[in-house]
C-alpha cells in the first residue's frame, strides 16, 4: 500500500472533504446503536428496586454527562494544539466542539434535576458534584461568548485556547467530587477493573447509549466543522478544488 | 524591574485616587445594601453576612480588573514592556501585585467593620479578615487572566465577568466556608487552609496564563 502522507490533511482545504466522507460512517450507526439502546433500555432492563422506573433517565444523564466532561477536555487539547503548533484545522475543530459540549453539559443537568424531583425530593442541590458541572457549562459558555467575541480568528483561537486550558482542572474536580466529598449524588458504580455494581442489562444500556452519544458528536461535529472550514476558508484557493 | 512596574503603578493609582475609592464605596454600598433589602433581623443577617460579604469582594474585585491593562494598553506602554527582555511573568506578577494593595488590600481591611454592621461575633470578623487577605490575592491573580484575555475588546467589561466569575467560585466557597465554619463553631483551618493552597497555585501558575494572554492580545 503506497505510504500515506497523514500531514496532508492539516490543512482545512484537505481534510473538508475526508470529514464529509467520514459523516455517514458516524452519523448512521450512531442512529442505529440510539435505537437499540433506547429499546435494551426501557423494555430489557429490569425495573429498580429502590427507584421503579425513574431511574431509566440514567440512560441519558450518565451518558450526557461523561460525553460534557470529555468534550470538554477534548476541546482543551485540540485548542492547546492548534495553540502550540499554529494549526489552523486544530483550532477550528475545538470551536466545532464547544457546542456539542456545551449541549451535553446542559443535557445532564436538565436531565439530572428531572431525576432529582422524585427521587430526592428536589430539583436541585448544591453539592460538589453538581455544582463543579454547573462551572463546566459556564466554562462552555465562556469560551463559545470569548471566541464570538473576538474578531480576528486566529486571535479568537488563541485566545480561547488559553481559557480552555486553565479551565481543563475543574473536569478531574467533578469526576472526583464524589470521592471528594460527602455528597448527596450517588458514587462511582462502574469501575473499569472489578465487578460493576450494576445489573448486567442495565450496564449494557448504559454502554450503548454512550456509544451512541459518542459517534453522534463525532458525526455532529465533523458537519459544524466542515461549515467553520467554509466560513473561515472560503477565499482560499485551494477551497474551491476540495468543494469542486 | 519588578518593583519598578509595581511602584509605577502604586504611583499611577495614587494619582487617580478617586478610581480606586469607587470600588471600595462600592464594595461599602453593596455590602449595605442587603440589610436594607432583607430586613434587619439579626439571625437572618448574621447567616448571609459571609455569603454576601464575600460576593461583593468578588464583584469589586472584578470592577478594578479593568484598570489592570486597559490604560496601559491604550497608551502603548503595555507593548513596551512585552519588548523588554525581562521576563513578561515579572512584570504581571508586579501589576497584579500593585492592583492587590490599591484594591484588594483595602477591602479586606474593611470587611471586620462591615461584619459587624451584620453583627458577626468576634471570632468571625477575625476569620472574614483572614480570608479576604488570603482570597483577594487569589482574586486578583485569577482576574489577570480574564483581564488579559479580553483587552480591547468591544463589551470587555461584561465579558470579563462571564470568563472570571466561573473560575472565582471555589474562592468563593471557600472564603464564605471559612466564615460559615467559625460562626457555626466548626473548624475553620480545612477552609483557610485550601484557601492559601488557591492562593499558591493561582500565584504560580497564573501570571503565566496571563502572560501567555498578553502576547496573543497583543500580537
Amino acid at each position: 500500500m503506497a505510504k500515506i502522507n497523514w500531514y496532508k490533511y492539516a490543512s482545512p482545504a484537505n481534510f473538508y472533504p475526508l470529514a464529509g466522507k467520514l459523516i455517514p460512517w458516524f452519523a448512521i450507526p450512531a442512529a442505529i446503536l440510539f435505537v437499540v439502546g433506547l429499546y435494551v433500555g426501557f423494555f430489557v432492563a429490569p425495573t429498580d428496586f429502590q427507584q421503579g422506573d425513574a431511574y431509566r433517565i440514567i440512560f441519558i444523564h450518565v451518558p450526557a454527562a461523561w460525553l460534557g466532561m470529555f468534550l470538554y477536555v477534548l476541546m482543551a487539547a485540540y485548542a492547546g494544539i492548534g495553540w502550540a503548533f499554529n494549526a489552523r484545522l486544530a483550532s477550528m475543530m475545538a470551536s466545532s466542539i464547544a457546542i456539542t459540549g456545551a449541549m451535553f453539559t446542559f443535557l445532564s443537568l436538565a436531565t439530572g434535576s428531572l431525576w432529582g424531583k422524585p427521587t430526592w425530593g428536589t430539583w436541585w442541590v448544591w453539592d460538589a458534584r453538581l455544582t463543579s458541572t454547573l462551572i463546566l457549562m459556564f466554562l462552555y459558555i465562556g469560551f463559545i461568548s470569548l471566541q464570538a467575541a473576538i474578531d480576528d480568528p486566529r486571535r479568537a483561537d488563541k485566545a480561547g485556547a488559553v481559557l480552555a486550558i486553565v479551565g481543563v482542572i475543574n473536569v478531574p474536580i467533578i469526576y472526583y467530587s464524589v470521592q471528594w466529598w460527602n455528597t448527596l449524588h450517588q458514587g462511582a458504580t462502574i469501575r473499569i477493573l472489578g465487578k460493576p455494581t450494576i445489573a448486567g442489562p442495565m450496564l449494557a444500556a448504559m454502554l450503548i447509549m454512550l456509544a451512541a452519544c459518542w459517534l453522534y458528536s463525532v458525526a455532529v461535529v465533523l458537519i459544524r466543522l466542515r461549515t467553520i472550514i467554509v466560513e473561515r476558508e472560503h477565499a482560499a484557493a485551494t477551497m474551491s478544488e476540495a468543494r469542486a | 524591574m519588578f518593583s519598578w512596574i509595581v511602584w509605577r503603578d502604586l504611583k499611577l493609582a495614587w494619582r487617580r485616587r478617586a478610581d480606586v475609592l469607587a470600588t471600595l464605596f462600592f464594595f461599602v454600598i453593596v455590602v449595605s445594601l442587603f440589610p436594607l433589602g432583607i430586613g434587619p433581623e439579626t439571625q437572618l443577617l448574621r447567616k448571609i453576612a459571609p455569603g454576601v460579604v464575600w460576593v461583593a469582594a468578588l464583584l469589586a474585585s472584578m470592577l478594578s480588573l479593568g484598570r489592570l491593562f486597559a490604560n496601559d494598553y491604550d497608551d502603548g506602554t503595555l507593548e513596551q514592556i512585552l519588548l523588554t527582555p525581562q521576563p513578561l511573568y515579572l512584570a504581571v506578577l508586579g501589576k497584579v501585585l500593585a492592583l492587590w494593595i490599591v484594591s484588594g488590600l483595602p477591602l479586606a481591611l474593611i470587611s471586620p467593620v462591615l461584619g459587624v454592621q451584620f453583627g458577626l461575633p468576634r471570632n468571625a470578623l477575625l476569620v472574614l479578615l483572614a480570608s479576604l487577605l488570603l482570597g483577594t490575592p487569589v482574586l486578583a491573580l485569577i482576574g489577570s487572566i480574564g483581564a488579559s484575555l479580553t483587552l480591547g475588546l468591544r463589551s470587555s467589561g461584561v465579558m470579563i465577568s462571564l470568563l472570571v466569575l466561573p473560575l472565582y467560585i471555589p474562592v468563593l466557597i471557600f472564603g464564605a466556608g471559612a466564615v460559615d465554619a467559625s460562626i457555626s463553631g466548626v473548624g475553620v483551618q480545612a477552609s483557610l487552609s485550601l484557601l492559601g493552597a488557591l492562593l499558591a497555585v493561582s500565584l504560580v501558575f497564573s501570571p503565566w496564563a496571563t502572560a501567555a494572554a498578553l502576547r496573543i492580545s497583543l500580537e
